[in-house]
């Protein structure tokens, strides 16, 4: 059997596509948007986030058998909100300029429903090998989704991509101008509005076929 | 007149949901009832206006660097201990709030129903305390804005389910329907608040 066909790919691939945790399942939102101006913090972002949900979803899922199920939810924070707090504290002390333009968003990630929801939902009830390959699904379909977001609206919103500039200067001399409305809060919603609509729209054609 | 003004600005032009971001969870989840919104929404204004001042309190005297100076350890730095000690109060002070509602005032308690407890892991009530630490309000600051961003709250979300209600009878394009016009109905709103940007009273 090859590693395509295993159940620790299919459990890794499932969050990613079918099962996103943003687009299908609309959670974890909420921190989501604000960093996605430009692409670099939201990569970074994206890999804090897949680092906290796959350790806790590990650490949870070892710790599932001794934890009482009526405080389970405390638990399951305390875990969460430490695995935060190394983050956070790795990324000032390597890359503070990103962790400054993240600001409390790295924080978020504590209330992040994709974390809670995973260790709910999967680690409780998995081994911790599985629920390893689950929280590395889930940290990467999240991130794909912001970085979509966040290349549309970097590309529209400042005409550059990574920092660099790809809009060429002659474009502007005709007269085109960078969408502002893309940095602030309402072009996220419509973007994203936008976006799941087109994956609703191409999934019904998959469908059909 | 200078709170009154930090009141405006995360009320309208900072709105904690349609500028920030947060709580927009349990927004979309909550909004198809205009009814359950509003309790949801009343209930946020008060874990605010409650969680900012004790987090405040806290920071202040325990976790900020040098905050244990009147214990006689003036070097001790306890900030990156902010995340953990401020959900592990949101977590309880929710709790708490429960459990005297269901004494003191059932009524109410019965028409909140479960979405107290849900508020505990409601980004918008961390992230306010987050950026209450982070922009150094004092005291009264902190009071205000706890308040006023639970109040934008509950507009945002009464807004919004009042505009859902008209939604549901529109005639969408089937992949348009559910998730998708919500981000957008969410963004028109977004936009007329935008209008709020650079009020300022002086």
């Amino acid at each position: 059997m090859s590693f395509r066909n295993s159940k620790e790919w299919k459990t890794f691939t499932e969050p990613i596509i079918h099962a996103n945790p943003i687009s299908v399942a609309v959670l974890g939102i909420c921190s989501a948007l604000a960093v996605t101006t430009q692409i670099i913090p939201s990569i970074i972002l994206m890999l804090a986030m897949t680092a906290v949900i796959t350790l806790s979803n590990v650490i949870i899922s070892i710790m599932r058998n001794i934890i009482p199920s009526n405080i389970r939810i405390i638990v399951e924070l305390v875990v969460i909100a430490s695995l935060v707090i190394l983050a956070d504290q790795l990324l000032k002390a390597f890359l503070f300029d990103i962790s400054k333009a993240l600001s409390v968003f790295v924080g978020l990630i504590i209330t992040n429903c994709i974390i809670m929801g995973r260790a709910e939902a999967f680690a409780l009830s998995n081994t911790p090998w599985m629920s390893m390959w689950d929280g590395l699904g889930n940290g990467l379909g999240y991130g794909y989704v912001i970085i979509v977001v966040a290349f549309f609206r970097e590309l529209l919103g400042s005409g550059s991509l990574f920092g660099i500039q790809v809009v060429p200067d002659f474009i502007y001399a005709m007269g085109y101008v960078n969408m502002g409305i893309m940095l602030l809060a309402p072009g996220v919603f419509i973007l994203i509005g936008l976006l799941a609509w087109l994956e609703n729209a191409l999934k019904a054609k998959g469908g059909k076929r | 007149m200078e709170l009154f003004n930090l009141a405006v600005e995360s009320i309208f032009i900072n709105n904690i949901l349609l500028a920030l971001f947060l709580g927009l969870c349990s927004f979309l989840g909550c909004a198809s009832n205009l009814k359950t919104a509003t309790g949801l929404g009343l209930a946020v204004i008060f874990v605010l206006t409650i969680t900012t001042p004790t987090n405040w309190a806290i920071n202040e005297f325990l976790l900020r660097p040098g905050a244990l100076a009147w214990a006689g350890f003036p070097e001790v730095d306890l900030s990156f201990l902010v995340f953990i000690v401020f959900i592990a109060v949101i977590a309880s002070q929710v709790q708490l709030v429960e459990m005297v509602m269901e004494k003191y005032a059932p009524a109410l308690y019965t028409s909140l129903g479960i979405f107290l407890p849900l508020i505990a892991v409601n980004c918008a009530i961390l992230g306010t305390s987050l950026f209450m630490e982070q922009r150094q309000y004092d005291f009264a600051e902190s009071v205000v804005f706890g308040f006023s961003s639970g109040l934008g709250w509950l507009l945002a979300i009464v807004a919004f389910s009042s505009v859902l209600q008209k939604v549901k009878y529109a005639n969408l394009p089937k992949g348009l329907a559910g998730f998708p016009i919500n981000m957008i109905v969410t963004g028109l709103i977004a936009m007329a608040f935008l209008s709020f940007a650079g009020l300022k009273l002086t």
